[in-house]
């Protein structure tokens, strides 16, 4: 099972003192939390793709090519790629560049955003939304598998005798993750390819995200890449930590209180019982953690929250190393021991090459 | 109609036959699950006179749908207690525990009666709050009777240009005689053919008679179309 956090790159004042900080440290503080994760053991680190303020990571292939340069093992992702408003030739192109790079260690997470002022700045149209996303995968799909390309859709310009370079790395191309909030058509989109889903459950009640992902797993068996059980479900959460669990709900509050996304609603209890958030020690969020496996079975990733609500640098840096000292060590072994055998890991690019390569001998390497 | 029909005993069943059986067999659904009648009321005070109304629109339904042989269970359902919880699901986008209980007793309801006070020329934003949070397609098809309180008589055409509309994009099926209940209805006596007592027995036996024509309320199934064809229908020609 793969550990590792997300951010969503907003900046957002610090409510404790009414700082907020510059685009220039949010993206400097996206990176330091990048090398942390890696430092202390994690396994993933997504960033958002967002391309308007109060957010600052509009180019997210720049950022992961920067941070693979400095890392050795973390593999680098997205929460979300938008597959509605980005050209799925410049996607196909942007990833299969950043995996020669990274060295493979490379996936990414598919999004259609949900803000309708973003689409026209891209030329696109949020009615179209799902549309968009289907048909964009479509092509992506096939612009890393074959490498001459005609095609014709509804949403660009017909390609004629196009190849998509660089080749992806070794011929395999990203893995895919669909993330989805709530759309049927995503888990729907996500079983017909046998790629991975994620469900971004940080706001909604987990009810929900059963049905979502119970749609998934029987589609993911309908179309014959294995038992719902062997499906690739990723899920997120958000949490604060200190040693004692009063003192992370105390320091934790005012952020929550004052936070865009949070505040203004229930309290930081109300949202505890109905969400994912856990405020509390690092044996809290080893326990709620675990239950998720109760709710939604054995999954093979889940990404952490952790720079959320206008935390320092310093804060974010901390939670980072009970992640890696106290809460991870504890559910990869407890996930191991829960999960039944032939339940698969994540698919990485070193696991995919195997797989192709015991199915037909080695091609030459590209 | 002109009076509220008697709450029927047993042994009336005989009469109660005879009057629906002239339209043929206008109610299918198996008479051991009884239907759900669920109220909505919006009022403020405490007591207050739009639960008055919904209690006693409901009790009236409840008669009709006895009369007619089909049990019925009734929910009143007060959004003052829920107005914390209901202005969080707006923030939240997504409603709490409590919240989501009463939701789905509504939008299981085999037949609805919603009550809002008129406030400046319209339903109270609390009422037309709880219906935002619910699904937009979840009241489809569902029968929904609608009926107001207000301060004068002067308002009661809020009924018609603000509560129905909403239903009607609710796509909800609303029960042409709409309540409304002014200061001076309480006071009157049950004797005309145009008073409270008389709208409310009309009123009900619509919404009773329609629930009585419909299968019976079922969750909304979240359906999903095949990939194939979601692929297909983007196909250039």
């Amino acid at each position: 099972m793969q550990f590792g956090i997300f951010t969503v790159g907003d900046v957002t004042p610090d409510p404790t003192t009414g700082r907020t900080p510059s685009e220039h440290e949010r993206i400097t503080a996206m990176v330091r939390i990048a090398l942390k994760a890696e430092e202390v053991g994690l396994d993933v680190f997504a960033t958002g793709e967002h391309h308007n303020p109060p957010f600052v990571p509009s180019s997210p292939t720049t950022m992961l090519g920067h941070i693979a340069a400095r890392t050795e093992r973390l593999i680098l992702s997205t929460a979300t790629t938008l597959i509605t408003t980005n050209d799925p030739v410049k996607i196909a192109e942007d990833f299969a560049m950043l995996q020669h790079l990274a060295g493979g260690r490379v996936d990414l997470m598919l999004g259609r955003g949900n803000t309708g002022p973003v689409y026209p700045w891209f030329g696109q149209d949020i009615r179209q939304g799902v549309p968009l996303a289907i048909e964009n995968y479509a092509l992506l799909h096939r612009l890393w598998r074959e490498d001459v390309v005609d095609w014709k859709g509804r949403f660009r310009t017909p390609l004629q005798g196009f190849t998509s370079t660089p080749r992806p790395l070794d011929g395999i191309p990203p893995f895919v993750w669909h993330g989805s909030i709530r759309s049927p058509e995503i888990a729907e989109q996500a079983a017909y390819y046998g790629d991975g889903f994620f469900a971004n459950n940080i706001f909604w009640p987990k009810e929900h995200f059963q049905r979502l992902i119970g749609l998934y797993r029987e589609r993911y068996a309908h179309y014959g890449h294995g038992t719902p059980e062997q499906a690739i479900v990723g899920l997120g959460g958000q949490v604060f930590m200190r040693r004692n669990s009063q003192d992370a709900v105390r320091e934790f509050r005012p952020y929550f209180d004052n936070a865009p996304v949070y505040g203004h609603g229930p309290s930081l209890e109300e949202f505890m019982d109905e969400t994912p958030l856990t405020v509390g020690s690092p044996q809290q969020v080893i326990d709620k953690t675990l239950t998720f496996r109760e709710h939604f079975g054995d999954y093979q990733r889940q990404l952490f929250l952790i720079d959320h609500a206008g935390l320092p640098l310093k804060t974010v840096l901390e939670q980072l190393d009970l992640l890696g000292e106290e809460v991870v060590p504890v559910l990869r072994k407890e996930f191991a021991a829960r999960r039944p055998a032939g339940v698969p890991d994540a698919p990485t690019h070193a696991s995919l090459l195997a797989a192709r390569d015991t199915e037909t001998p080695a091609e030459t390497a590209r | 109609m002109s009076t509220v029909p008697p709450v029927p005993s047993a042994g009336e069943e005989g009469r109660v036959s005879e009057r629906f059986g002239e339209h043929g067999t206008p109610h299918e659904k198996s008479r051991a699950d009884p239907l759900r009648v669920v109220a909505v009321a919006a009022g403020l005070g405490t007591p207050s006179s739009t639960r008055l109304l919904a209690d006693r629109l409901a009790a009236a339904t409840r008669d009709h749908l006895t009369e007619a042989g089909h049990p019925a269970e009734v929910t009143v359902v007060e959004l003052r207690d829920l107005a914390t919880d209901i202005a969080n699901a707006m923030v939240t986008g997504f409603p709490g525990t409590r919240l989501r209980t009463t939701i789905e007793a509504v939008t299981g309801a085999d037949g609805l009666i919603a009550v809002s006070p008129i406030f400046s020329a319209s339903y109270s934003g609390l009422f037309k709050s709880f219906f935002d949070v619910i699904d937009n397609t979840a009241l489809a098809g569902r029968p929904v009777l609608i009926a107001a309180t207000g301060g004068t008589a002067r308002h009661s055409l809020a009924l018609e240009h603000a509560l129905r509309p909403l239903f009607t994009y609710l796509r909800a099926i609303v029960v042409p005689t709409a309540v409304y209940a002014a200061p001076e209805d309480w006071g009157t006596g049950g004797d005309g053919a145009g008073d409270l007592a008389a709208r409310i027995g009309r009123a009900a036996g619509e919404l009773a008679a329609l629930m009585g024509h419909r299968p019976p309320a079922s969750p909304a199934q979240e359906t999903v179309v095949p990939f194939e064809d979601q692929l297909a229908a983007l196909r250039p020609d």
